[in-house]
C-alpha cells in the first residue's frame, strides 16, 4: 500500500509537471504557504464563503500597515463554510474565519471552533450587535436586513399602495404576489420566517404562516429563483418575465439594482417593505489552533477598521458594523432606513431553529 | 491495477469512509441505531421513491429521444456535423442554475411552450424529465455513436443478403453488437438522473427532493452527519445494486466486433425516407437543445440600451463599475481550462489503465472492482468535499487549501466515463490479433502499442472529451472544497447569479455565453485530434 500511496502521489505531482499553465493558479499556495504550512509568519489565512469580497487596494493596505500578506480561502455559502470550518477544527484551514451570521453562530460556538480576542476597535460597534460580549469569541463586522422587496413599476400600474409590515402581506390586495425562499435550504428564507417568529412569537407565527399561505405566498428553493426568475422588479425577473411585484431579498438590493446603471435613475426600480426586516449580523474570529494568531488578530483589527468598513458595502452589499464607517452614496441614496429590523438572540434561534423550520416545513411546502 | 487502486484508495474510498464514520460514530461508539431511525422514517421513504422513478423515466426517455440522434451522427455525413455533435455536449458542461433558467424561458409561465400552447410545465415533474434529456442526450450520442459508427455495416448487409428482413437483420445483427454501449449509456444516465441535483432543486422547487438533495441538505446545511451518513449509505447500497444488474445482464453479451474506420461507415441520406428521419434529429436537436441555449445567448446581449455588448464590456473592464468586480473573467477561464487539462490527464491515465487492467484479468475480484470506479458518479460532491476536507488534512496527504483536491474531485467523476467508454472497445478487440503479433515476435508492450493503442485511441479520444466536459462544467466539488481563490467559469456564474443588479446578472449570461463557446471550442478541437488519429489506420 505504501508504494502505490506514493505512487498515487507521484501521479498528482505528473500533472503538476505536466501541465505547467497550472503553475499559475497553483502560484498563489506557493508564495501564500496556505496558512497550514511554509512562511507562516507572513501570511495570515482568511477562510470565508463564496460571497466574501474586497478590493485588492484594501487587502494591500493591511499588508503595507502589519506585513503582513492575505490568502484568501472561500468555500461554499455561508452555512456550508461555517460546517466546513466546524468539520476541520482539528485541523483548521486558516487563521481567522469571516462569515458566522447570528442565525448560524450558536452552532460555531457550541463547536468550540474559535479562540477569544477582543479586537480594537470593538468600542466603535454597538453594543447590541455584540452577540458574544462576554468571552469576544466572535467579533460583529456586518450587517444586513432581509426584507420584503417590491417592483415599484406594478405598484404605481395597478395604483396600489405597496405594503409596508408583515401584517400587510397577509391582506387580500396583497394576494398571489410575494415569493420567498426556502426555510430549509436558503438564508433568506430562514430569516424571512425568524423575521415573523421575532413578531408573532413562538405560538403565534405559525398562525401567521397559514393565513399567507390562503394568501397565495409561493415558494421556490433558493433566492436566485425567487429574485432573478420570479420576481418582476429585478433586471433578471424582467428578461425571465417574472410575475410577482413582492419577493423576500435584502434591504440593499435596490441599490445594487441600479450599480452600474447609467445613466443614474432617479430612484431604484425596486423599493423596500421596511416593517418586514429581519436583521442579520455576520462575525468574525479567530480559530483555534491558528498557526498564525499574531497575524489573525491584527486581521480582525482591519476587519473593524473605517478602510475596510467603508469598501465593504460596495463589494458585498451588507452595512459596516463599525459606526465611524460612511455609506456611500449608491446606499444613502437608494438605499431603505430600516429603524427597528426584527432581532432574535442568537441562543434563541439555536434552540429553536431546527424546529421551526420542520414545523415550517410540514405547514408550507405540504 | 495498482495505480487505479491506490487513486480510488486515497481519494475516495478514504475521505468517503472517513465522513460516514464521524457521522456514525458518536464518542467511539458505532451508532447503528440511527440507521433504523432514519430508514424507516416513511419522509425518507418518499424521497427514495421519487429518487428512483424519476431516475427510470429519465432514462428511458433519454433513449428514447437520443437512440435516434446516435444512430444519425453514426450513419450519415451531413454539413456541420462535427459542429453539432461538439454543440450537443454544450449542456453537460453548463452550470444548472443557468439551465434552469433557460429552461423555464421555454417551459415556464410565459414561456414558448405557454405562448404556443397555453401549456405550463414548469411546476411538474416534466420540466426535470425533459431536463434530464437535455442534459443526457450527448452522454447517449457520444456513447453508443461512438461504437456504432465503428461497427462495419457490411455485416448487416450480409444478413440481408441472406435473407432477413430489414428489421429482423438489424435486432439480430447490430443490436447485440450494441447492446454493452447502449447498457453502459443507459447506466450512466441512469446514475446521472439518480443523483440528480441542481435539476431538481431548480425545476423541482422545494416540492421535489431526490436523495441525493437530501445527503446536501443534511450536510451542507444542518451539518446532521449522523442521518447524512445513512443516506450516503443508502445511495451507495441502491448504486451498488444496480452496478450488479448492470453487470449481470451485460457480461455474457460483450463479444469480439469488427471495428471499422467510422468515415467509411457513414454516407449522405438516401431517399425520402432517410431525409426526413434526419431532419426530425435535426429537428429534436433544435427544440431540446439549441432553443435553450439561444436563450441564455440572447440574454447575454440584451443590455439595458437594446441589444449590444454591454455586459461583455462590463466583463472585460477591469474595474467594473462602481468599484465592484467580482471575479477576473479572464482569470476564470485559465483557471477552467488548466483545472480541466489536470483533470482530464489524471482521469485518462487511471482510467485508461483501470480499463486495461479489465480486459486482461477476469474473475470476481475485477468485476468488483470495476463497480467499485463507478461509485463516485453515486456519491453527492458535498460527501465528497466535507471527506476530503477532514480526512487529506494531515500528514503524510496534507493538501488543505492545494488547488490540487479540485482537478482530484473532478476526475473522480471523470473516471468511470473514461473506463466505461473505453471497455467496450477494449472488449471488442480480437485476441487474436494480439496473439498474431505475439507470434510474429513482439513482446505484450509492442502488442498494445501497435494493436491495441490505435484501435482504441478513438474511444480514449471520446473518453478524454467527456472527462474534459465533465471538468469543465464541474461545480459541486470545487465548490465544496475551500481553497485559493481561482474561481472557475461555473462558480463564476454562480457568483455573478448570486448578487443583486442588472449588470451582475448580465455578466452572468455572458460569462454562461463564454463557458458555452469555451466548451465548445475545445469538444472540436479534440474532435480534430481524434480524426487525425483514426486516420493512421
Amino acid at each position: 500500500m505504501n508504494t502505490n500511496l506514493r505512487r498515487a502521489i507521484g501521479t498528482a505531482a505528473f500533472a503538476a509537471v505536466a501541465f505547467p499553465a497550472l503553475a499559475a493558479c497553483g502560484g498563489s499556495d506557493d508564495s501564500g504557504g496556505s496558512g497550514a504550512s511554509g512562511s507562516k509568519d507572513k501570511t495570515v489565512t482568511l477562510v470565508s464563503h463564496n460571497s466574501f469580497n474586497a478590493s485588492d487596494e484594501v487587502l494591500k493596505q493591511f499588508t503595507r500597515q502589519t506585513g503582513y500578506k492575505v490568502n484568501v480561502l472561500k468555500g461554499g455559502d455561508a452555512g456550508q463554510a461555517v460546517n466546513q470550518a466546524i468539520l476541520s477544527k482539528s485541523h483548521p484551514q486558516g487563521d481567522v474565519f469571516f462569515g458566522v451570521d447570528n442565525t448560524l453562530l450558536s452552532r460555531a460556538l457550541d463547536n468550540g471552533i474559535f479562540a477569544p480576542y477582543e479586537a480594537k476597535g470593538l468600542e466603535r460597534v454597538p453594543r447590541k450587535l455584540q452577540a458574544d460580549a462576554g468571552e469576544h469569541r466572535v467579533t460583529p463586522v456586518d450587517t444586513g436586513d432581509i426584507c420584503v422587496n417590491y417592483d415599484r413599476a406594478y405598484f404605481a400600474d395597478h395604483k396600489l399602495a405597496p405594503p409596508q409590515t408583515l401584517d400587510d402581506l397577509v391582506k387580500p390586495e396583497y394576494k398571489n404576489l410575494l415569493v420567498t425562499e426556502n426555510a430549509a435550504t436558503s438564508s433568506p428564507g430562514l430569516a424571512f420566517q425568524l423575521a415573523t417568529a421575532a413578531k408573532y412569537g413562538d405560538d403565534g407565527w405559525q398562525d401567521y404562516w397559514k393565513k399567507l399561505k390562503s394568501n397565495g405566498v409561493e415558494v421556490v428553493d433558493g433566492w436566485e429563483q425567487a429574485y432573478n426568475e420570479r420576481f418582476s422588479g429585478s433586471a433578471g425577473g424582467k428578461k425571465a418575465k417574472g410575475d410577482k411585484p413582492l419577493v423576500v431579498s435584502y434591504a440593499s438590493s435596490p441599490p445594487a439594482e441600479v450599480m452600474g446603471v447609467k445613466p443614474q435613475p432617479a430612484e431604484a426600480p425596486t423599493g423596500v417593505a421596511t416593517g418586514t426586516c429581519f436583521q442579520q449580523t455576520e462575525f468574525a474570529g479567530l480559530l483555534k489552533g491558528a498557526k498564525n494568531p499574531e497575524g489573525g488578530k491584527a486581521l480582525i483589527d482591519f476587519l473593524l477598521s473605517r478602510t475596510f468598513q467603508e469598501d465593504m458595502p460596495l463589494q458585498m452589499f451588507v452595512k459596516p458594523a463599525n459606526q465611524d464607517a460612511k455609506l456611500p452614496e449608491l446606499f444613502t441614496k437608494y438605499g431603505a432606513q430600516v429603524n427597528e429590523p426584527g432581532t432574535l438572540a442568537p441562543e434563541k434561534i439555536a434552540k429553536n431553529r431546527d424546529q421551526w423550520v420542520k414545523a415550517w416545513s410540514s405547514l408550507v411546502l405540504k | 491495477m495498482a495505480l487505479p487502486l491506490a487513486f480510488f484508495g486515497v481519494f475516495f474510498a478514504y475521505p468517503v469512509a472517513a465522513i460516514v464514520s464521524r457521522g456514525l460514530k458518536d464518542g467511539g461508539q458505532w451508532q447503528f441505531a440511527r440507521v433504523g431511525e432514519v430508514l424507516t422514517d416513511p419522509a425518507i421513504g418518499h424521497v427514495l421513491w421519487f429518487t428512483t422513478w424519476q431516475a427510470a423515466a429519465s432514462t428511458a426517455l433519454t433513449l428514447a429521444v437520443a437512440l435516434p440522434g446516435a444512430y444519425a451522427f453514426a450513419r450519415f455525413d451531413f454539413p456541420g456535423k462535427r459542429m453539432l455533435r461538439a454543440v450537443v455536449t454544450v449542456p453537460f458542461v453548463l452550470p444548472t442554475v443557468v439551465v434552469g433558467s433557460a429552461f423555464l424561458a421555454l417551459l415556464g409561465r410565459g414561456g414558448l411552450l405557454d405562448e404556443w400552447w397555453g401549456v405550463r410545465l414548469d411546476t411538474t415533474v416534466w420540466a426535470i424529465l425533459i431536463a434530464h434529456v437535455f442534459f443526457n442526450y450527448a452522454v447517449v450520442v457520444r456513447t453508443v455513436g461512438g461504437l456504432w459508427a465503428q461497427l462495419d455495416p457490411r455485416q448487416e448487409e450480409a444478413a440481408r443478403v441472406l435473407g432477413a428482413g430489414r428489421f429482423t437483420a438489424w435486432r439480430r445483427v447490430t443490436l447485440p453488437a450494441l447492446a454493452p454501449s447502449v447498457a453502459a449509456a443507459a447506466l450512466m444516465v441512469f446514475l446521472f438522473t439518480f443523483t440528480s441535483f441542481g435539476v431538481v432543486q431548480i425545476l423541482g422547487g422545494p416540492h421535489y427532493a431526490t436523495l441525493e438533495v437530501e445527503i446536501y441538505q443534511q450536510t451542507a446545511q444542518m451539518l446532521d452527519l449522523p442521518t447524512a451518513a445513512v443516506l450516503t449509505l443508502l445511495q451507495f447500497v441502491a448504486v451498488a445494486a444496480l452496478l450488479a444488474v448492470h453487470a449481470w445482464t451485460v457480461r455474457r453479451r460483450e463479444a469480439t466486433l469488427r471495428l471499422v474506420d467510422p468515415s467509411r461507415t457513414a454516407r449522405r441520406p438516401r431517399g425520402a425516407g432517410q431525409w426526413a428521419f434526419l431532419a426530425s434529429v435535426l429537428a429534436v436537436i433544435a427544440v431540446l437543445i439549441l432553443a435553450p441555449l439561444v436563450v441564455l445567448v440572447l440574454r447575454s446581449f440584451d443590455g439595458p440600451d437594446g441589444y449590444g455588448l454591454a455586459f461583455y464590456r462590463a466583463l472585460a473592464s477591469a474595474d467594473g463599475n462602481a468599484g465592484t468586480f467580482v471575479v477576473a473573467p479572464l482569470e476564470a477561464i485559465g483557471n477552467s481550462l488548466a483545472y480541466g487539462l489536470a483533470a482530464t490527464a489524471i482521469a485518462v491515465v487511471v482510467g485508461g489503465l483501470a480499463a486495461a487492467a479489465l480486459t486482461r484479468r477476469e474473475g470476481r475480484l475485477v468485476r468488483g472492482f470495476d463497480a467499485l470506479l463507478m461509485l463516485p458518479l453515486g456519491t453527492s460532491a458535498v460527501t465528497v468535499g466535507f471527506g476530503f476536507l477532514i480526512s487529506l488534512d494531515k500528514p503524510p496527504l496534507d493538501l488543505r487549501a492545494s488547488w490540487i483536491l479540485v482537478p482530484l474531485a473532478q476526475a473522480l467523476v471523470g473516471v468511470p466515463f473514461v473506463v466505461r467508454t473505453v471497455l467496450p472497445v477494449l472488449r471488442a478487440v480480437d485476441a487474436r490479433l494480439r496473439e498474431a503479433a505475439a507470434v510474429l515476435g513482439a513482446s505484450p508492450l509492442r502488442a498494445w502499442r501497435e494493436v491495441d493503442l490505435p484501435l482504441v485511441g478513438r474511444a480514449l479520444g471520446v473518453a478524454a472529451g467527456f472527462a474534459f466536459a465533465v471538468s469543465l462544467g464541474e461545480f459541486g466539488a470545487t465548490v465544496f472544497i475551500a481553497r485559493p481563490d481561482s474561481p472557475t467559469l461555473p462558480v463564476a456564474v454562480a457568483r455573478l447569479l448570486g448578487r443583486p443588479g442588472e449588470l451582475t446578472y448580465g455578466q452572468a449570461m455572458a460569462l454562461s455565453t463564454i463557458l458555452m463557446l469555451v466548451c465548445a471550442a475545445a469538444l472540436l478541437v479534440l474532435e480534430r485530434i481524434r480524426t487525425d488519429r483514426t486516420g493512421e489506420f
